[in-house]
This record gives C-alpha cells, structure tokens and sequence, in this order.
C-alpha cells in the first residue's frame, strides 16, 4: 500500500528513532511511505499562538503537496502534526471564504481530498489484517498505553472513541501479545511544550503520569508522540527527583513495540536513543529476521 | 332587508370628553341599513341595556352595534342583552369608541370622524353577520389517568372523589413510580413509602378506580369529551383473580439473580416477582426474557407449588377498549445512568452510583437493609463525595436545564449518610445551591451545620479507581481555583432528571406538544399549567418538567379539578366562532379539492376528512371536514384555502371585506 | 357608500392642503388588540389615522385583504399579531410571517410599494409600542404621500363578490 508521509521536524530530530522505528516495520506490514516532497513544518504549537492564518497555511501546505501527488491519504506520525493537519482541512471544509484565502497564500490547491491518518489508525488496519501472524516475538510485557492529548482531543478530531478511556492503543498491543494494564493516566497532559520552559511543571504532570503506571504493575510505557516520549523520557531525572523516587520504567514508541513483536532488533529501532535505558524483562534477545 | 341598530355610548365623560356621540349618532342614523341610532350616557347599565332590548322588539331590529368601549371589556354584556331580547347574540358588534379612540385622541373634529369610520365598519361588519349557535358536544364522564407514580395516583383519586371514573394506566407491574424506591422525603425526611402506600392502596380499593397494572396505552383517538382508548393489559402470566400474593412462587423460582429494576440494579429478583413487598396489586408477574419455562421450554416450578394454580403460561396481551372524556398524562420522569459520564467512568465503576442507587441503599427494605454499603465490596464508605448537577445545566452535553429537586436530595442524602455513619465524611461538590421550596433552606443549612456535610464549590473533572478507593479530582472555587483531590470509598451522582426514552412516542399518540427535552409542554407556562394544546388532555408531574413532589402532587389536583370541571356538564358548551368547510348539493358537494392543507395548518388536529360516497358506497371524493368540538377559530386554515372553501364563522370572508370596503 | 368616504377624505385633504394618511391595522384579538387596549387604558396618545380591524389571530389574514385596503384608499396598512411563539392559537402568526415573508416579494415585483405595508408583533402589554409604532408609521406615510395606484375600478362590487 502507498501512502504519503508527513515526518514533520521532531521525527528528523529529537524523535528520529520514532522514524526508525516506522520505517523498519513499513515494509513487514506492506507500506510504502512516500515522503510528501519539499514538507514544511506544520507551524505546531509556534504558529499557533501567534497568527492564526499561518497556524492554518502551514500545515494546509503539507496537505497541498501531498494532493498534487496524487494521495489520497498521509500518514502523520506526529500528534501534534496530525492536529494541525487534520485540524487545518476541517476548517477549510467549514469556510469557503477562509480556504480561498488560504490557499492564495500558500499558492496552491488545497481542496481537503487527502485524508491525515495516524500511526494508530493505520496499525489499526494492520491488526485487523493478519498482523497476529507476523509476531515472531511476543512482546509479553505489561504496559500502559498513554495516548496523551491529541489522540483524544477536540472531539470533532478525535482519533479514538472513548475520549476519557480509548482503547485502540490497547487492542492492538492485545494482537502483539502485550498485557495492556488498566490506569488512570491514559489521557492526562504530560506537560507538551513546558518541557523547555517550565521543567518543574512537566516534572510533575508527567510524574504522576509515570508514578501510576508503575504502581499499577507496568513493565512499559507505549507511547504515540514525540511530545509525549520527550516528557516521560527525556525528562525522568527532573521526574525522579521531584517525586524522590527512582523511576526506570521505558518509554517505547508504538512503533517499536510492534518492530520488537515482529522480530526486528532493538538497535535497528533505535532503543538505543531513549535517556531511559529499554530494559524489558522476560524477553528473550530477538532473532533478527531482515535487516535493509 | 337589513335593519341595524346603533347605540353610541357616552361612558360618562370617558367618551363624550373627546368624540361627540350626538354627531356620531346622527351620522350612523343615515348609514345604508341603519333604522335606529340613539345615543346615551351609560350604554352598559340596566337603562341602557334597556334601550337596546326595547329597540330589537320595537323596531324589529336583524343587527345591533354598540359604539363603546372594547368588545373585549363588555361583548359579553350586549351579546347577553341581545340574546334577552330575543336577537341572537352572534348578531351584536360593538365599536370600540373609548380604548380605540377617545382615551387615545384630542378632542378634535378628526377624532368624532374616526369614531363614525369605526361604527360604519361594524355596522358593514354585522349587515353580513349570520346567527351562530354554541356548539354542543357531549361528554363521557369518565377520565384515564397514564401513570400510576405520586402526580397519577393524586389526580386518579381527586377526579374519583369527585365522583366520576377513572382509569388508571400504569406500564410496571405496581404503582407507585419512583416515589416508592426513595427512603426519605425532604424536607420532613418522611418516610417515603409510609406516606405513599396509603394512598396507593386507597387507589387500588376505591369503587371509582378501575386499575390496570402492566398496561400501555396502544391508541388514543377522538376529541375532548370523546376520546377512544385502547389499552394493551400485557400478560402477567398470572390469573389475578386466583393468586392469593402468597408469595411461594418468587421462593421456588430458580433463576433468582436478575437485577431488580426496583433496586435500579442493586439487588436481585426471581423471574417470577412483585417489584417490592408493598406492592399494589400485590400479584406477581413472570419476566418472559429470563424466565427458563419461555426461553428453554423446562421448569414450571411456580405452577408446580402454586397453592391456588394461579399460573397461566398460556397468558395473552389483551386489549382493552374504553371510552374516556379526558386524559390526565402523569408519565412521570427517569435519570441519566452513570455511563452517561465518560469522565466519571462511563459507569464501569460499581462505586460511582447514581441518586435513585442511593435511595435504595439508605431504605430500609432495600438491598442492603438501609446499611450504605459500596456496591463493590459490601464495606461501609468512610468518606462519600456527592456530585451536584451530574449533567444537568449543561448544554455540552446536551441537558441545558435544571433539574431542580437534586440540591435538596443531595443534602438529603448527605444527611441520611452522616445519620447512619457518624464518623465517615461527606463532601457535596455543587454550583449553586437551589432550596426554594418551603422549609428547603433551612433543611439544607442543617445538612451544613449540624451534620457537618462540607460544601465544596467546584466541579469535579475526573474521577479515577485507585488502590480500591476512588480519586475525586475537583475544584473549590470559593478558594480562588484552587484543585481539590480526594480519595472517596463512594461517589453518588446526582444525575439530570430527564423524560423517558419513549416520551415522544407516547406525545405522538395523544397528539400533544412536547419540547426538544421530551418534556411535555402545557398550554401556557404562566397561566395554564396542567392543560395541554390539545383539549381535554391534561398534564401533571416530573413529565411536564423537573418538579419535586410537592409540586407534582398539587399539578395533579389542578389537573383533575380541571377534568372535573369538564365533567360537569352533561355536554360540552363552545363558542361557534369555528370554521366550517363549505357543502353544496350534489353534483358539487363542496368546493374543497381534498388538497388537506388545511389539516397540515391546524394546531389544534381539527380538520378531519369526510369521505362522500355514492348511495352504494363509491367514494366521489374526500373533502376537509372541521370538527367543532376542537377548532378553536383561528381562522388560519381560512387564509391558507386554496379554493376559498373554508370560512370562519364570525370572522367570514364576507364580513371581514365587507369591513375594508367601508372604510 | 364606500365612495363617498373616499370622496369625503379627498375633501378633508383638499379643504386642510395637509395630506393626512388612512391607515388600517388588521391586528389579532388576543395580543394586539389587547395590547391596542392598554395604550387607551394608560392614556397614551397617538395619531388618529389608524382605523383597527379586528381578528381573532394574524393566521386569518388573506393577502388579498391588504390589497383590497389599498384599493378603498389606505394611504398604509399595518398587520399586527402576537409575539412568534405567543401566538394564542400556538401557530397561526407564523403562518401570517411566512405568508408575509412570500407575499412581501411577489407585491415588489408587481410594482406595489412594500414600505407602506407595516408588519409587527405587539402583545397584550406592550401599550405603548403600540402607540409608537403608529406615530412611527403614519410619519412615514404621511412623507411618501397619498397612494392612488390601485383605485377600485368596480366600486359597486358587492363584499362577496370581492372576496
């Protein structure tokens, strides 16, 4: 299958092994991501703040290109990227006037005909399509499955259903032999953009968020966002030492969960880029099965 | 030949002062049609009316005009006098000479012209009036009451008091709605079913009342005074007239572990059951979906140890036909469950409970034998949070309205908890605290001060399973926002009191009017409270909008003294002022084409279809037919006719031109 | 008769030079009417060139009854009823307002001059809108002047046969 793919910044960045991860496990599942050519940032929460025309002409760029390839649908890994994006075509659906002007800025189409898809969704698919036969390795770990904010939020975006308690996170762990746990924290703020400037806020939101999926007996973090990742991970020395605990629970993207099930190896994924070292118990070192 | 008679009134000063009713008296005397036109200084007092009843008879006057004050101060009044006389009432007009004009205007030439304009135009007007007649309609003393909680039981025993019959319809197997489930009453703290079981047994004993328990109204057809119903009595599975309520087949009955809809799902019931113990009738009834005889063909353990062989597997619906007069709709209301609230768990925590959960804990006969237990593990809470406005006045998630009793049940139930747990903790999240009623305040102060129930103001954003307990994550914001977190063993609900799923459908069959809420809506909010649009059906209780039960209980006597005001004539007395679909003799019949726009217009469901047949029942056509017992004379079908088919008696097209034509 | 009211109120303004407009109201019983009522209860004072029709509700009103006004020589018509909503027969005003909102077009496209046609909703309390709105409105056809476009050409055309 041929998608267009929208990395956005962090995933050539801060979270490349999040694109390391997506790209060693495309071709086991049968995608052939095709990056939307001359991307440009989607403006996250930057232009956001400040211009609400170039909040909406940024991302409505990325969606521009990806419909004059010819796509029908890109795959956005980022949260924060599929908010924009997908938030941008459904104001233009709403305004004739405002996407006229839009595009005018942008000097091109951008009529809504490509659809933003997320990672989740697209494993979604995958589940329900002979995902359970590929598993060369069972990923036989607790987890708690944290979907932060964008997954769930505004509602008329949203890519879950149950917005206080999504589960689709948690099927498609089930299909790769995980044992998603019950928390509370699923959908709870980590602390998004802080993470610069307020430290000590993050420290403690995404604390709490660490502090229950450990006494609920996780072995794991599965996570879908850049953000999300950065905060819990990156940020665990300011975590542990905010709640005077030591907290070496991993964090691991979706992505390299099911690239660990399939059998690819940790360095392959790119485990070996987290702050927080992956130790997971209970599995055995993986058998390579194709390196590219 | 037309032979009108003006009377131009003084009213004192109050005319006189500005119009000069000499002038006006004169100029109407030389009106086409006018054969007598007088004027005089009190046109409403005993002389005046005099004049006007001695002119009719001397004069052999066809019409009358009183030139006045508003027809809608004294039309009456003349109407009356004209009809004593032996003038047929219909033919009386009056020209308002005093709001219209002389209260309104200077004393000068251009205002005694406007008063002549005025007499000229009804005097046109009644040249074209007809003589109406009231329309009679006769009545059916006899009154179906839908609903058999606090509102339906009053108003069944008002109108039987009254001395007529009722019918009381109710779909659960006893009456007694959810009054009967709640522990205490504020603010009194009654014990609910003490005072109600007395009336519902008066109900069930009372010669007026004929009872129909595990019943629905099928149909409702027909027009104030004349309705048709037809009610399906659904199988009990039980001939009524032999069980003793003994009881022995609920003991016997296998399958003991069905939620009872009683106990709102906390405790269980056999599929052979009476819903509670002060049950009226006292007689059981088999739940077909779970009993093992109707869903695997084994068992018949009931009939086995059925003492007087009551058991009748074999049970049909039946359908019930009666002839009522007036219909009381007390429906009454349900709650919004826990799954209604994602935040709070989508109702998957057993601890997070609604306000009718609670009742049943804290009531004596209830599942727990009046001991506040969590449902999860049968312990005793330490600490209780109480959540108010649990989805009412809020319009995300779509219930913009208050429901009004929860401030008061929710101190109540605080109350209750503190009462049976004097160490435990009670905490009442609230947005505002409505005690409006009499005695409310004061109850609610006493939750506060006596019972030490500690009021946080802010609402609760989330709340979470942790360690067996429950976090409650709110907000005082009495402490400038400041988040509020605690650890409750149960939170309860007060959940947004809302009308039945199937209200609207019920609305459809009585043709009444209800809001986006599925509340049904009364003829006026101020001043017509328990009428509703459509005549001779009356509403009372939690279905018309939130209410407690004092209030119910009183819309319920208002509504049955509004049936027995119906019911005390033997026929129906109406204005004529009614349209009427013009007939012709054949090959015409009627100018109607059937097209029924007239039916599509009308409010009040008055237009009917008449179908005319040939003498041996070959249709000709279908043409609209108005029904005089409900058209109330607005006349708006008359605008829409295509075929000026249609007419307003009092208000015909004729007359109405005839008054432009003479200005 | 009715030609000689014409005739006379030519008179009026001939012998006064000042043009004084005939309007007629055709307002409902139960809200403007009453509300009519109220402003000669509360002594209000306002122009006397309306002449009130009554009808039970604004839903009576046929189209053809403004037209007619203008061709007895109603210099303006006004239509008043109850408040949307209000309406004492629950429905018959929002027929009257769609009526109106159709009626209003096909009247400008044949050339007949909508402005003197005032469409409002007084209710039984509002005395002294009442008053208002017919100061108002007798000011603005006393500045547009007398309307002679449709004189009846059949003046002794009988009511019945009009309608």
């Amino acid at each position: 299958m041929r998608i267009a793919y929208y990395p956005g910044c962090s995933l050539e960045g801060s979270s490349r092994e999040y694109n390391e991860s997506l790209e060693a496990i495309a071709p086991l599942l049968g995608w052939e991501l095709i990056e939307v050519p001359d991307w440009n940032c989607c403006g996250a929460s930057a232009a956001h703040s400040l211009n609400h025309e170039l909040a909406l002409a940024l991302p409505a760029r990325v969606l521009a290109l990806a419909e004059k390839a010819g796509f029908e649908e890109v795959l956005v890994p980022c949260s924060a990227c599929f908010t924009r994006l997908a938030a941008a075509r459904h104001a233009l659906s709403k305004d004739r006037a405002l996407a006229a002007r839009i595009c005018e800025l942008i000097e091109l189409d951008c009529t809504g005909t490509t659809k933003v898809v997320s990672v989740l969704e697209l494993l979604g698919r995958a589940a329900s399509d002979g995902l359970a036969g590929l598993v060369r390795q069972p990923f036989a770990c607790k987890v708690a499955c944290y979907y932060g904010c964008f997954l769930t939020r505004p509602a008329e975006l949203a890519v879950c259903r149950r917005q206080e308690d999504p589960q689709e996170m948690e099927e498609l762990l089930r299909v790769i032999d995980a044992e998603p746990i019950r928390w509370a924290f699923k959908v709870e703020c980590c602390g998004a953009g802080l993470s610069v400037a307020r430290v000590d806020s993050v420290a403690e939101l995404s604390g709490r968020i660490v502090e229950d999926a450990v006494r609920r007996g996780a072995e794991a973090i599965i996570v879908a966002c850049p953000m999300c990742h950065t905060n819990l991970d990156l940020r665990r020395d300011a975590i542990c030492r905010r709640r005077q605990t030591e907290f070496s629970i991993p964090v691991l993207y979706v992505t390299q969960a099911v690239g660990l099930a399939l059998g690819l190896s940790p360095r392959r994924l790119g485990l070996h880029r987290h702050n927080v070292p992956v130790r997971l118990p209970a599995r055995e070192k993986p058998e390579p099965v194709r390196e590219s | 030949m037309p032979r009108i008679g003006v009377f131009v009134c003084h009213c004192g000063e109050n005319i006189a002062g500005t119009v000069d009713p000499a002038a006006v008296a004169e100029a109407a005397a030389r009106f086409p049609g006018v054969v007598h036109s007088v004027h005089y200084t009190y046109m409403c007092s005993e002389p005046g009316q005099n004049l006007i009843k001695e002119a009719i008879r001397e004069k052999r006057l066809t019409g009358v005009v009183v030139a006045a004050c508003s027809p809608r101060m004294h039309e009456p009044t003349f109407r009356r006098a004209c009809a004593e006389a032996g003038l047929n009432p219909y033919l009386c007009e009056m020209a308002n000479l005093r709001e219209h004009c002389s209260w309104v205007h200077e004393k000068v030439p251009a205002t005694t012209q406007k008063a002549i304009d005025l007499v000229r135009i009804q005097v046109e007007k009644v040249k074209r009036n007809r003589p109406l007649y009231p329309i009679k309609v006769p009545v059916t003393k006899r009154a179906m009451v839908l609903g058999g909680g606090i509102a339906g039981i009053q108003a069944a025993l008002d109108i039987a008091n009254a001395g007529h019959k009722v019918i009381l319809v109710e779909r659960e197997p006893s009456i007694g709605g959810h009054m009967a489930q709640l522990s205490e009453t504020f603010p009194t703290l009654d014990c609910s079913q003490c005072i109600l079981t007395p009336r519902m047994v008066e109900v069930a004993q009372h010669p007026n009342i004929t009872l129909y328990t595990y019943s629905e109204l099928e149909s409702l057809s027909g027009f104030v005074g004349n309705f048709k119903a037809r009610i399906r009595k659904k199988a009990r599975s039980i001939d009524e007239k032999l069980c003793t309520g003994c009881g022995v087949c609920m003991q016997k009955c296998p399958t003991k572990k069905i939620p009872s809809e009683f106990n709102a799902g906390l405790g269980m019931r056999p599929a052979i059951y009476v819903p509670f113990p002060q049950a009226v009738p006292n007689k059981p009834v088999i739940d077909r979906a779970n009993c093992v005889f109707f869903q695997k063909g084994r068992c018949r353990v009931c009939e086995k140890f059925c003492p007087t062989k009551a058991i009748r597997f074999d049970q049909q619906d039946e359908i019930i036909e009666v002839d009522v007069g007036a219909v009381v709709v007390a429906t009454g209301y349900t709650v919004k469950p826990t799954s209604f609230f994602p935040e709070y768990g989508y109702g998957e925590c057993p601890d997070v409970i609604t306000g009718l959960h609670f009742e049943r804990l804290a009531s004596a006969s209830g599942p727990t034998g009046g001991v506040i237990r969590r449902p999860s593990d049968g312990r005793i809470p330490e600490t209780v949070v109480f959540i108010a406005c649990a989805g009412s006045r809020d319009p995300a998630k779509g219930i913009s309205y208050c429901s009004k009793i929860c401030c008061m049940y929710t101190a109540k139930h605080a109350m209750l908890y503190r009462h049976k747990v004097p160490q435990g903790r009670a905490y009442v999240f609230y947005m505002d605290i409505r005690a409006g009623g009499k005695m409310y305040e004061e109850f609610v102060r006493r939750a506060i001060e006596e019972d030490q129930v500690n009021y946080v103001r802010g609402r609760v954003a989330r709340i979470y399973e942790r360690d067996g307990r429950l976090v409650v994550c709110g907000v005082d914001t009495l402490l400038n926002g400041r988040p509020v977190e605690l650890e409750a063993d149960l939170v309860v609900l007060a959940t947004a009191m809302v009308a039945h799923e199937d209200a609207e459908t019920l609305a459809q069959k009585l043709k009444v009017s209800y809001d986006t809420d599925r509340f049904l809506s009364e003829a006026h909010p101020k001043l017509r409270p328990v009428e509703m649009n459509t005549a001779g059906i009356f509403v009372a209780g939690a279905c018309q909008a939130p209410k407690d039960i004092p209030e119910a209980v009183a819309q319920a006597s208002g509504a049955a003294s509004k049936v027995a005001g119906l019911f005390s004539q033997d026929e129906l007395t109406r204005e004529p002022v009614v349209a009427v679909v013009n007939r012709a003799p054949p090959p015409i019949w009627s100018t109607c084409v059937g097209c029924f726009l007239c039916e599509s217009a009308c409010a009040y469901q008055a237009i009917e279809r008449e179908e005319i047949r040939t003498r041996d029942g070959q249709l000709i056509k279908t043409v609209a037919r108005v029904n005089p017992g409900l058209c109330q004379g607005c006349g708006t079908c008359v605008a829409l006719c295509r075929s000026r088919s249609i007419d307003l008696q009092g208000f015909t097209n004729e007359q109405i031109f005839a008054e432009v034509l003479a200005l | 008769m009715a030609e000689s009211a014409v005739v006379e109120a030519a008179n009026r303004t001939a012998a006064t030079s000042a043009f004084e407009p005939r309007i007629v109201a055709f307002v409902c019983n139960w809200c403007t009417y009453a509300g009519a009522d109220l402003t000669g209860t509360s002594r209000i004072r306002y122009a006397t060139n309306v002449r009130v029709l009554r009808l039970p509700c604004t839903g009576r009103i046929d189209f053809m009854l403004i037209l007619q006004a203008f061709g007895q020589g109603a210099d303006g018509v006004m239509v008043s009823g109850c408040h949307p909503g209000d309406c004492h027969y629950t429905a018959g005003n929002f027929h009257a307002r769609r009526r109106w909102i159709v009626f209003r077009e096909l009247l400008d496209f044949l050339g007949v001059d909508v402005r003197r046609i005032c469409f409002s909703w007084v209710s039984a309390a509002e005395g002294a809108k009442w008053a208002d709105l017919v100061n108002q409105f007798v000011q603005e056809i006393r500045a547009l002047g007398p309307y002679r476009e449709f004189p009846r050409r059949l003046p002794q055309l009988k009511p019945a046969e009009v309608c």
